[in-house]
């Protein structure tokens, strides 16, 4: 009996640390594996910013993300690559407040550094022999991947359907897939380990990022101040550094 | 009284509390989660869920990617797992330490070392790539990555029986005249059966189970590549309803499976 109670005070020492210490804070940020580098960057300058506040950012699909918070999952700052997967979180009614967009990103079509299936349009995906891959259809930037593909008439299938775009650039960057339907910004992340092909533009090749703070946020006024550095004047520098564009609607 | 006591043994007195109890709250924590998704998966419209194309594709796949694992892992497997247990060389711990890596490697990990030998810049996959053959992104990619975390398994629980049934018996059979490979057929291999079908069906049910592995060097293709547990990854970013059917029919495969085998194999017991 005095073990099962010590491995019970154990588990609760274990489980309650943060709690109990008294001065850390944590705060815990869920975004899209496409905000990798800038979040994770600001992440770092919140933590300077606030002495004795710990940032803790987990990077995914903003699908999973949104079946994680809408479950319950202990979370303070949500930010997606679309609006659809916040909206599911609105509708569970894991949001305090209305969502407010921060950010565009412009879907980018890339090719490993040598390009060696010689691709040069959206429409040479099409040739056969070419194995290219995109995200799955219920991360933002799948949707976004399958609209652009319809429009430029490309029908052959992809060879993956990858769970995020991060993963998606892994395929490209290590020469496994002849090319891959990505961000803008995750060509400035990848620097010079893929080429990009031009895409041509159009309304269905860009999305728009939201950003909310959680109904269960333990600590919503540290929430909100995140969300204030992301939109602030340095927030919307480092987006922009990392390749989103800020448009004059991530004004508030 | 006497005579009853020899019937049931020596007396040990009580089970002491504290182990039951501890043995009660792990027991817990293990059907708990099975028993809510059972609980939580929604009844109604199961069939017409199950019989989606992507659900079906996925479960053969599935089913028969970890048999074709097996089925590789049993020719390779065993002659590892003999070497092991009976024959003495330099390096053999070295040898069991290597087999075992791919046990405790994380399955990304595994993956991107897959990547690695047999992606197409990999170091066997390159030049297989030069005569026209490339293996991601195919369903051979899905069954290299089952086995290379199956094998494993298969290795440690047979070289574990290998041992168990005794050197001697091999002794016998070479008094008899029997060639060392006649001994390894005819008297290892028969009477460590049950031992190698419980190892077939742990590394079958690790190849059923298995997503890092598969998703980073295979990809994710229904039909192609994508099995069960990438199938309920998937889902669950956009039913998490489907996801909940998936898991289930999972569930409800791998406790008949081993139920089938627990009939046909475990209730051999070795003479």
């Amino acid at each position: 009996m005095a073990v099962a109670l010590g491995l019970a005070l154990l588990l609760t020492a274990a489980c309650g640390g943060s709690g109990a210490s008294g001065d850390d804070q944590r705060l815990t940020v869920l975004a899209a594996a496409s905000l990798t580098e800038p979040f994770t960057t600001l992440a770092k300058r919140f933590e300077a910013d606030h002495p004795g506040v710990d940032v803790v950012t987990s990077f995914d699909s903003s699908a999973t993300l949104a079946a994680q918070v809408a479950a319950g999952a202990p979370a303070d700052v949500v930010a997606t690559a679309d609006p659809r997967t916040m909206d599911t979180m609105v509708e569970a009614d894991a949001l305090a407040g209305r969502p407010e967009t921060f950010a565009h990103n412009e879907l980018a079509l890339v090719v490993p550094p040598d390009n060696p299936a010689g691709i040069h349009a959206v429409e040479d995906l099409d040739r056969s022999g070419v194995d290219f891959v995109v995200c799955a259809k219920s991360a933002p930037c799948g949707a976004l991947a399958a609209q652009v593909l319809a429009e430029h008439g490309v029908t052959a299938p992809p060879r993956s359907y990858e769970v995020d775009v991060k993963a998606v650039l892994t395929k490209v960057v290590l020469g496994e897939a002849d090319a891959g339907l990505v961000y803008a910004s995750d060509v400035v992340a990848a620097g010079s380990k893929v080429r990009q092909v031009p895409l041509p533009r159009s309304p269905e090749s860009s999305t728009s990022y939201p950003i909310a703070v959680t109904t269960d946020s333990k600590n919503p006024d540290l929430a909100k101040a995140f969300v204030d550095l992301v939109r602030s004047s340095e927030g919307r520098h480092v987006l922009t550094v990392a390749g989103f564009t800020v448009g004059a609607d991530a004004n508030p | 009284m006497t005579q009853e006591r020899a019937l049931r043994g020596p007396r040990l007195g009580r089970a002491p509390a504290y182990l039951l109890l501890l043995g009660l709250l792990g027991l817990a924590f293990l059907v708990v989660p099975l028993l809510a998704l059972a609980g939580r998966t929604p009844l109604r419209g199961l069939p017409e869920r199950i019989a989606q194309p992507f659900v079906l594709d996925a479960l053969w796949l599935s089913l028969w990617t970890a048999t074709a694992a097996m089925a590789i892992s049993l020719v390779v497997g065993l002659p590892i797992a003999w070497a092991l247990a009976r024959l003495d060389f330099r390096g053999r711990s070295l040898v069991r330490v290597l087999v075992t890596v791919p046990l405790v490697l994380p399955p990304v990990v595994a993956g991107v070392a897959l990547l690695t030998a047999f992606g197409r810049s990999g170091v066997i996959g390159g030049p297989l790539r030069e005569l026209g053959i490339s293996i991601p992104f195919t369903t051979t990619a899905v069954v290299i990555a089952h086995t290379f975390v199956a094998l494993p398994f298969l290795v440690v629980s047979v070289e574990g029986v290998f041992r168990a049934t005794s050197r001697e018996y091999d002794e016998v059979a070479a008094v008899l005249g029997a060639t060392r490979g006649r001994a390894f057929r005819r008297v290892t291999v028969p009477m460590a059966l049950p031992g190698i079908a419980a190892g077939l069906v742990l590394g079958w049910a690790r190849s059923l189970g298995e997503f890092g592995a598969t998703i980073t060097f295979a990809g994710n293709y229904p039909g192609v590549t994508q099995t069960m547990p990438l199938a309920v990854y998937q889902a669950l970013q956009s039913d998490p309803e489907a996801a909940l059917v998936l898991s289930l029919l999972m569930l409800l495969v791998s406790i008949g499976v081993l139920a089938l085998l627990r009939e046909r194999w475990f209730g051999q017991v070795v003479p």
